[in-house]
Order: C-alpha cells, then structure tokens, then sequence
C-alpha cells in the first residue's frame, strides 16, 4: 500500500475519534491549523533543503485575507480559504523568485529580510487593523449552505481540508515531480546535467509551499475568529521550523507529530501559570520564549531527525538486523 | 525636497551614519564567523543586546563607568562566546549549516527570553557618558558629540579589524583558514583555538557595538533582532566575501535609511529590504560578492 494512502486512512481515523477523547475542539482545531502549516514548511524545507525563514509572512498574509474577506466582503469560508491560498501563491512567487537566486545560508538570510519586509507592510495597511488585528472574524456558512459556527461542524471542515492537502502533498511526492525534488536536494549539480530546470523546481515546490502556509493562516484566522501581527511575526517562522525540527524535517508525518507537541506544550505552559517547587515559584507561562529556545538547542544537539525521523531509523535498522540475522 | 530644512537633513544623515556604523561591526563579525565557521551566527543579535544589558547592568549593580564597560562588556561577552563555540557549537561542526543556524537560532530565543522575562519588553535609560554630552556647533548645524563619537570610534574599530584580518599574520591564517581550514591545520597551526578566537571576536564585536548604542537607543531585550534581520539584509547586498566591502554597505545604507526617513518616512522600516530586492534582480551574487 502506499505510504500516502496509508497516511489518508491514519489521520482521517485518528482525526475523526479526537474530538471524542475529551480534547477540546477548540485546541484541536489550533493543532490542525499550525499541523497544516507545518506541512507546508516541510514540503519545501524538507524536500529540497533550502531553509526559509519566511514562512510566517504567508501564514501572516493569509490570515489577514481570510479574515479580511470575511469580514468586509462577506465571504463564505471556502471562498475566504481561496483568497488565502491565492495570497500565499503569489507571495509565495515574488518572495521565492528572488530568494531562489541565491543558494544556502543566503537563501535563509533573505526569506527573513522579505517576511520582514511583509511584517512591516502588515503593520502599517489599513486592512490589517494595526496592533488590534482583525477580532471576531465570523465563520459564516460553509457553501452558504452549512453553518459552521458550531465547533464540530468546523473541525470536520478542517480536518477535511487538512486531510486533503497531506494526502496530496504526499502523492506529490511519489509522483516523478517529488522524485526531482528529492533529486535536487541530494545533488543538485546532477539534476542540473540530466537536463531539469532545477531553478523552476525549486520555485514550484517554494510557490506550492507558501500557498499552503497562507491556507493554513486563513484556517487559524477562521478557527480561532482572530488575525494579528504575532502571525507574521519572524517568531511564528521560528516556531514552525522548530515544530518540523522536533517531528522529523523532511518525514511525511514528523510535521503533524511536531505541531500538536509545541501546541500541547505552549498551551499547557501558559494554563499552568506560577508553580510553586518547594518555597521558589516560576511563572512558566513567562518562560515559554526561553523553553521553545532550549528545545531547539537540545533538538539540534541530540536529535536532529526528529522524533518520527529517529524512531522511522530505529525500525530501519531492526528491519536490517532481521534481513541480515535471515 | 527644498522645504526640507538643512537641520533636518543633516541630523537624519548623522543618525544614518550611526546605524550604518552597528551594521558594519555586526556584519563584520557576522562575516568573520561564517568565513572561518562556516555558521550563520543567529545569536549575533542576541549578542549586541547583551552589550547593552552588560553596560546598562555594569552601571546599576557595581557602579562600572561608561570607558571601563566599554572595554569590559566586550571582553567578558567575548569570552561568553568563546564558552559558546567550545562546549556546544563545536559538536555541530562538519553538520550541515542548517543546524549550527537553528542551533544559535534557539540560543537568541533563550538569551532573549531570559531578558524579557526579568526586565520586559520596555526600554531601559542609559545615560551618555558626561564627557560625551553636548553639541558642536558647526556654523550650519549642532552635531552631538556623542553621534560624533560613535561613529568615529566605530570606523577605528572596524579599520582595525580590517587591517588584523587583511595586513597580519594572524589574519593570513585566518584568511587561509577560510580557503581551507584542514590545509592550514596540516601545515601546523592551531585551527581550533583559530575558530574559538573568531567566534569570540565575533561576539565581542557585536556587544562592542551593543554598549556603543545603549545610551542613544533604550536598552530592551529585542532590540537586536530587530537590528539582526537589517543586518542579514546588508549582508546580502554586500556579501560576506569582502571585508572593506561590508563596512561599505553598511555605512551606505545606513545613510540610505536616513534619508529615507526625510523624505518618505513610511518607507524607512522597509527601505534596506526594497534596497536588497533590488540587488538581487540586478545583481544575483551582491554588491561585492563571492557566492558561497
């Protein structure tokens, strides 16, 4: 069976019996939400090996144009979600157009620049509310027809949006157009001589990629009914590759794995408030900045393929102990 | 452009340089670091905040002056960096650079976290040094002395740094060890306290420039990412090949950007990003680049 079949059935199952676990389906949709960007970040950072500092501008954008559309134009989600995914398309296009000129640490450094730049536009448009940021942004009715206010109903439609793209991203990557991506990361010089356009690869992959994180920040500022400049902030860039880093960079299921940790985490860091050891008193929901920055330390120092990278390793090689024992 | 009084002008141009002479010294060590370590140091930020704190709390705690922290905080940062590169960042040496990048990443999260955890977000007063206040009055303008003083002090440092690096031997090794550091170490020199050193200087730098700016800008916890991501906007349009020619780009755009700030101010948070977009449809490789 194929890996992306067997990931469609996983999450559909696991997705569909979440909301009857006592999680709340407020936390859940959060989770799908930052999964989701996640699972763009890693398209692209883990398939070609470029690392973009970047991608909270798309989520950033995307955000603010769903909430936007919403709000002011009316819009129905999927159409809300279209605008988004077309916000980060075309960003994606001007932003990954020129970062793709240069290789490496480059690339890394002007991602950043221009997510910086987006930041600073957000700060200062009119639509984007300033240091408010667009509140109670309504859900409206899904097709006109389905009202989503309800949380269920909504988390159904996310889960059915975010199912989609995994499964897609995942067939892509089985498809000979993941097979070159993978190609160019490994060695770049000889995907260029057997005759590939590695540049409009990379920008594909790039382009593909930011039009998902928009979609992801449409279905944050839909979720949550909220979009504001910590979305576009470098921070939230940050908090991706870290989510991706945890989980496994470059594993189809890593991504999901490490959203739902950094959600998990920075929620139960922040409802745990002060926390009294013995007569000191720490305020964790403080320190959450200073425990993210340690997690990536230890992630970088001892695990750097993540946890689904390191377990997919262990397995790896007990299958190879077997071949070999036969 | 002409209701724009001199005075204006002049005092954005000054202001410019002074921004021009952080960004310099950060891309300097930023460009030091990389050559030799072949790491994006991200903590770079994160380090000039620390000069400014180091300044800030040298005056609060044990009564240190402006000259003696200027010395002071350099060094000790320095050394701060030099426990940094030998405990952690040396094991991620050989890795791709993606991981030292995410390591000190990570570091500039913590550093700053601490910060903001025990002195928030809001700026803290550093009072110039007595000695440094005043005007110069020039005929057609009044110049600081303190703005006078920055930038003077910095161009010494960054020529001094330009000449250790480009006219003695230990920058001839340094150099060398940046073509090929395995080479060097085979031809008998200590490439490992070579990359400790650098990574110290570095770091020393940075917080150099950190206490040079703590009495005009408020010392507060993100005040160096802030200047880090303009800095990596520099380096992009300068490139990290040449030594003169990063002090170059940053003067330059320093200047650039207060100019901006006369003539559109809307414009001025952006206008370094505008200027690097520029370059690179223009010119790929940057202003003075090599591509790496």
């Amino acid at each position: 069976m194929r890996t992306s079949l067997i990931l469609l059935i996983g999450l559909l199952v696991v997705g569909i019996f979440a909301p009857f676990t006592g999680l709340y389906t407020q936390f859940l949709m959060k989770c799908l939400a930052l999964a989701l960007f996640a699972v763009a970040f890693n398209f692209f950072t883990g398939n070609v090996g470029l690392l973009s500092i970047g991608h909270a501008a798309f989520f950033g954008m995307g955000a603010y144009m769903a909430g936007y559309a919403t709000k002011a134009w009316g819009f129905t989600p999927e159409l809300a979600l279209v605008v988004a995914l077309i916000v980060g398309l075309v960003l994606g296009l001007v932003i990954g157009g020129m970062a793709i000129r240069r290789q490496g640490i480059y690339f890394a450094m002007i991602t950043l620049a221009l997510a910086q730049m987006v930041y600073f536009f957000c700060v200062q448009a009119p639509f984007t509310g300033a240091e408010d940021g667009l509140q109670r942004i309504p859900r409206r009715a899904l097709f006109g027809i389905i009202d989503l206010s309800d949380d269920l109903a909504m988390y159904a439609f996310v889960l059915a949006v975010v199912v989609a793209v995994v499964w897609g991203f995942q067939r892509l990557m089985e498809a000979p157009f993941g097979q070159v991506l993978l190609a160019i990361r490994d060695n770049e010089p000889r995907a260029i001589s057997l005759g590939y356009d590695v540049q409009a690869f990379k920008l594909s992959a790039f382009a593909m990629s930011a039009a998902v994180a928009g979609l992801a920040g449409g279905v944050k500022a839909l979720t949550l009914g909220f979009a504001g400049l910590p979305d576009a902030h470098w921070t939230q860039s940050g908090s991706v590759i870290l989510m991706c880093l945890l989980g496994g960079l470059g594993t189809p299921l890593g991504p999901i794995v490490g959203a739902i940790l950094v959600v998990t985490l920075e929620s139960r860091l922040s409802s745990l408030g002060v926390v009294h050891i013995g007569s000191l008193s720490v305020d964790l929901s403080s320190k959450v900045p200073i425990i993210i920055g340690f997690i990536f330390m230890l992630c970088v120092m001892l695990f750097r393929k993540g946890i689904v990278g390191e377990i997919a390793a262990v397995l790896a090689s007990a299958k190879g102990r077997r071949l070999s024992a036969k | 452009m002409f209701d724009i009084p001199l005075q204006v002008l002049l005092g954005q141009i000054t202001i410019g340089l002074v921004n021009g002479c952080f960004y310099a010294i950060l891309s300097l060590g930023l460009a030091l670091i990389f050559g030799l370590l072949n790491v994006i140091n991200f903590a770079h930020g994160a380090l000039y905040m620390l000069g400014a704190f180091g300044v800030y709390l040298a005056m609060q705690k044990i009564g240190v002056n402006y000259w003696w922290s200027l010395i002071l905080v350099p060094i000790v940062v320095g050394a701060f960096g030099a426990l940094i590169e030998r405990l952690l960042l040396r094991r991620l040496a050989g890795l791709d650079h993606l991981y030292s990048l995410l390591f000190t990443f990570g570091l500039a999260l913590v550093l700053e976290g601490i910060f903001r955890d025990i002195y928030g977000s809001a700026g803290l007063p550093y009072p110039t040094p007595p000695q440094l206040r005043g005007l110069i009055d020039l005929g057609f303008m009044r110049l600081p002395i303190y703005r006078v003083w920055i930038v003077g002090v910095s161009l010494f440092v960054c020529i001094a740094t330009w000449f250790l690096i480009e006219r003695t031997r230990l920058g001839s090794y340094l150099r060398a060890g940046t073509e090929n550091a395995r080479m060097v170490q085979a031809l008998g020199i200590n490439v490992p306290l070579m990359v400790t050193f650098v990574y110290a200087l570095g770091a020393g730098l940075a917080a150099f420039a950190g206490v040079l700016a703590a009495p005009i800008y408020q010392v507060q916890p993100l005040m160096g990412s802030n200047i880090l991501i303009v800095t990596f906007a520099v380096v992009v349009i300068g490139g990290l090949g040449s030594t003169a020619g990063a002090i170059a780009t940053g003067l330059a755009l320093g200047v650039i950007e207060g100019l901006s700030k006369v003539f559109y101010p809307e414009i001025s948070s952006t206008i370094v990003f505008i200027v690097m977009a520029f370059v690179l449809l223009m010119r790929p490789a940057g202003l003075f680049g090599r591509e790496a």
